[in-house]
């Protein structure tokens, strides 16, 4: 219950009397207020500075530190106030929590102390109000990260894991070079071997100065033994690192999947293609082609450059919106292509022979380029090509600022990750509060038990275990949970559980003993409510060993519900009275595992419906398989 | 070129927005109600002024504004009910409560009728429930209305219940009520068939004991 609404209750009791006439069966008697406190001023006084308010407003919420009887610990007897040793200035927020319901989070507080003290007065930050609650986990999340951010160098710096096993310092040494010098080696050899092949590659086709037929050789032809050595060496290491790597692979599927590795294979591939195919020149060629993947592993150097890492990263977020740009552009390019295409159709000699050959001049003029082996000789289209140049600046400034904006987006944290985060969060939130809420209506539940338990208790005379139960709840919540049993009382329904109902409505969908009039198509409106869907998944039954237990008042019968177990065997009516089921009943179920006697109920059958209910089992055995025997407990 | 146009026209739309906003503002002032004097209403009711200055904090708390409307009075009632749907019979009870009809509760209203429930006589109290159940105030209680507030009542229990809630609870129960009631069988119930059949019923009788306590 809402404690903000507390001040209400006593109307709501009031209300109350408007069911009296309606019920049919006597109230359950009203929680006395044993102490009968008038509302008094109490002064709390926190590290001097002295706040006082109704012992009321403090008592709506029972659950935290001023609510409950823990305050009384800090009770100081001679000044007759409860003192607290903690920032009056936060406290200034906790108490007006107490007054307004609403928490809030003053801004200049520092977001740790603030969470210290209520952690002291056992509030949770999740009801902080709506206002203040985004300021507040932000704040929270800066303190994490920054608190992050200090113990990562630490723990790098530390001895590691001691029991790493040989693969998995081998693939630690792969991935982070600084963890030992041997990798700090392999990792500068590997570099250096990719910066060889790299240039091997450029100067392969630098011409050389040998001339033949009128033509200079590329010195990768006129010394093509040793290119052809360089090129073995380091498509050697590489070949040893890539299978290194893969030896270390945690996951080795995994491994093989990611970009770097086909990087990796593709660059060694073209070597080992080229071996076993020998002279065919169409095909080398395009094996050679195929080694400027190589130059690709430069790459590799991104997994120790912040700078580049961010940088790809940025290229990776705004890749939705380079993407548009794009897309747009094609547009674009696309119009003014097909513009200036009919536009020059007229002249002769045209450059612009097709709108696919248009698209070349559009570009080059819309990217400032204008080569100039394409230009418009028509009227129409010099007009045409001038917007299109024009427009094309435009659409150059555009890429800049989202590029930017995303690279500073990113410093400042990526708010694509916070949003996914701040989602989990607010549904983290929601379903605390959640939690706390439907602890209200637990707590009910839980209460009766314990409160009947109580009754039950007083009946049999121990008084000292009754006194004990029930200063577990506050007295604003004994008389919520009465007024919630008047309820119960006037509708003849009780208040259960998720799982309880659920259970009692695979009961019911089996057999009708809970229709309350004689009515037999009844039965049909059972299967036509929420028991229709459950009737239908009756394959597995609940087991019974697990009794439902429920206790119920000393006015009506507190009953013992008890399944019978073999149930599965009942494929028969279900939809008839409980006489005729009885006896198909008795003769599918084939273990009964409790034999009880039905006692007598006390109360009048027409006042409570559950005691209609073994008057027309009671003809039955009672020792032979009835499914639910009710046993009276008293 | 197209994005340029598009933001040239977006700007005298910002204009028309602001104007809006401010005539919003004018409208949202607060209606403030103040509740006549602690004596006078010491002298309307049965309270003590002790009590009734409890009851104004709780009041003043909820509705600052001295006024309930019938949102606000469902969302309080609705608290205590957290299982099922009480509006219905917050709605009812709000038509009892508001005895000018005007569609607000003042604290006055709200004081009166607390008077009446928690400390009046038993005719008085089967007279405010009465003026409860005939929801068309024409001073019989027909059997619809009856379901009505029935119906409302079974709704507070929510969906977890047992014995599992059916349709025909409710209509069960105002027929029995109905048996017991109305005296002369002519399907409707007078105020006096009313507190003559209340009177005979010890459990209502006891039951409307119960809340004497209550503040």
């Amino acid at each position: 219950m809402a404690a903000g609404v507390a001040a209400w209750l006593p109307f709501a009791r009031a209300a109350a009397i408007g069911w009296m006439p309606v019920a049919n069966c006597p109230m359950p008697i009203a929680p006395s207020d044993k102490s009968r406190r008038q509302d008094e001023l109490i002064i709390l006084n926190v590290s001097g500075r002295r706040f006082q308010t109704w012992r009321t407003t403090l008592d709506r919420y029972p659950d935290t530190l001023l609510g409950s009887s823990e305050k009384e610990f800090f009770y100081n007897e001679e000044t007759k106030e409860y003192f607290f040793d903690r920032d009056p200035d936060v406290f200034r927020s906790v108490l007006n929590f107490y007054r307004t319901g609403k928490l809030h989070y003053p801004r200049y507080e520092c977001i740790s102390a603030y969470d210290e003290e209520l952690a002291f007065f056992g509030i949770i930050p999740e009801i902080i109000g709506d206002c203040c609650y985004e300021e507040y986990k932000d704040r929270k999340r800066e303190n994490a990260e920054r608190l992050m951010d200090d113990n990562d160098p630490e723990n790098s710096k530390e001895g590691n894991l001691p029991n790493l096993n040989f693969r998995e310092t081998m693939w630690r040494a792969f991935e982070n070079p600084h963890t030992s010098t041997m990798a700090l080696v392999f990792y500068y050899v590997t570099g250096f071997f990719i910066a060889i092949s790299v240039i091997t590659n450029v100067v392969e086709t630098v011409p050389c100065g040998i001339h033949q037929n009128q033509k200079d050789l590329p010195c990768g032809e006129r010394y093509s033994v040793a290119f052809f050595c360089l090129d073995t060496a380091c498509v050697m290491i590489f070949t040893v690192e890539y299978l290194l790597r893969l030896f270390a692979a945690p996951s080795r599927y995994r491994f093989i999947r990611s970009v770097m590795s086909i990087i990796d294979v593709v660059a060694i591939m073209p070597y080992y293609i080229g071996l076993v195919m020998t002279n065919n020149e169409d095909v080398s060629g395009a094996f050679v082609t195929l080694r400027v993947f190589r130059v690709f592993r430069i790459f590799k150097f991104s997994r120790h450059s912040q700078g580049l890492r961010i940088l790809g990263y940025t290229l990776k977020s705004c890749a939705s919106e380079l993407g548009f740009l794009l897309f747009s552009l094609t547009m674009a390019i696309i119009i003014f292509a097909t513009v200036m295409y009919y536009a020059e159709k007229g002249s002769s000699a045209s450059k612009f022979t097709s709108i696919p050959a248009s698209f070349w001049y559009t570009i080059v003029t819309m990217t400032t380029l204008g080569y100039g082996d394409m230009v418009p000789k028509t009227i129409a289209g010099k007009i045409f090509g001038s917007i299109c140049s024009l427009s094309g600046v435009l659409v150059i400034a555009l890429p800049v600022p989202v590029i930017v904006s995303n690279f500073s987006r990113i410093y400042h944290q990526n708010q694509r990750a916070d949003k996914r985060r701040a989602q989990k969060v607010q549904k983290a939130r929601l379903a605390r509060i959640r939690v706390s809420k439907t602890g209200s209506s637990n707590a009910f539940l839980r209460s009766k038990r314990n409160g009947l338990l109580n009754e039950a208790l007083e009946l049999t005379g121990s008084g000292e275990e009754d006194q004990h139960l029930s200063k577990s709840t506050s007295i604003i919540e004994s008389q919520h949970h009465h007024l919630l049993h008047c309820l119960e009382k006037t509708t003849n329904h009780e208040f259960v559980d998720e799982q309880v109902f659920e259970h009692n409505c695979l009961e019911s969908g089996m057999k009708n003993y809970t229709s309350r009039s004689p009515s037999l198509d009844s039965s049909h409106g059972l299967t036509g409510t929420c028991c229709s869907r459950r009737s239908k998944k009756t394959t597995h039954l609940p087991n019974s060993s697990v009794p439902a237990t429920r206790l119920r008042s000393m006015q009506e019968l507190s009953a013992i519900h008890i399944q019978c177990g073999e149930q599965q065997a009942l494929s028969t009516s279900r939809s008839s009275l409980n006489v005729q089921s009885d006896e198909a009943l008795r003769l599918n179920c084939q273990s009964s595992q409790i034999t009880t006697a039905i006692i007598s109920i006390p109360t009048p059958p027409t006042a409570s419906p559950e005691g209609s209910l073994p008057q027309p089992s009671s003809p039955s055995q009672p020792s032979a398989g009835v499914n639910i025997v009710k046993v009276s407990a008293l | 070129m197209g994005i340029v146009m598009g933001t040239f026209s977006m700007q005298p739309k910002q204009g028309g927005f602001r104007k809006d906003k401010a005539e919003d503002e004018l409208e949202m002032t607060v209606v403030c109600h103040r509740p006549e004097g602690l004596e006078q209403l010491e002298a309307q009711t049965k309270f003590t002024k002790r009590e009734l200055q409890i009851l104004y904090r709780g009041f003043k708390n909820e509705c600052p504004s001295g006024l309930v409307n019938e949102d606000t009075f469902k969302q309080i009632y609705a608290q205590f009910f957290p299982h099922g749907d009480a509006s219905t019979y917050a709605h009812y009870l709000f038509n009892a409560f508001d005895s000018g009809q005007n569609g607000s509760v003042k604290f006055e209203d709200f004081v009166m009728a607390l008077s009446i429930l928690l400390r009046g006589s038993i005719r008085e109290k089967l007279r405010w429930t009465f003026n409860l159940y005939d929801l068309n105030k024409d001073g019989y209680i027909n059997k619809e209305e009856m379901t009505d507030i029935v119906r409302a009542i079974y709704d507070m229990m929510g969906k977890y219940t047992y014995p599992v809630l059916r349709d025909e609870a409710p209509r069960q129960h105002v027929d029995a009520f109905f048996q017991k009631m109305d005296k002369n069988k002519d399907g409707v119930v007078t105020l006096d068939e009313f507190i003559a059949s209340c009177q005979e019923d010890d459990n209502i009788m006891q039951s409307l004991q119960l809340f004497e306590n209550v503040i």
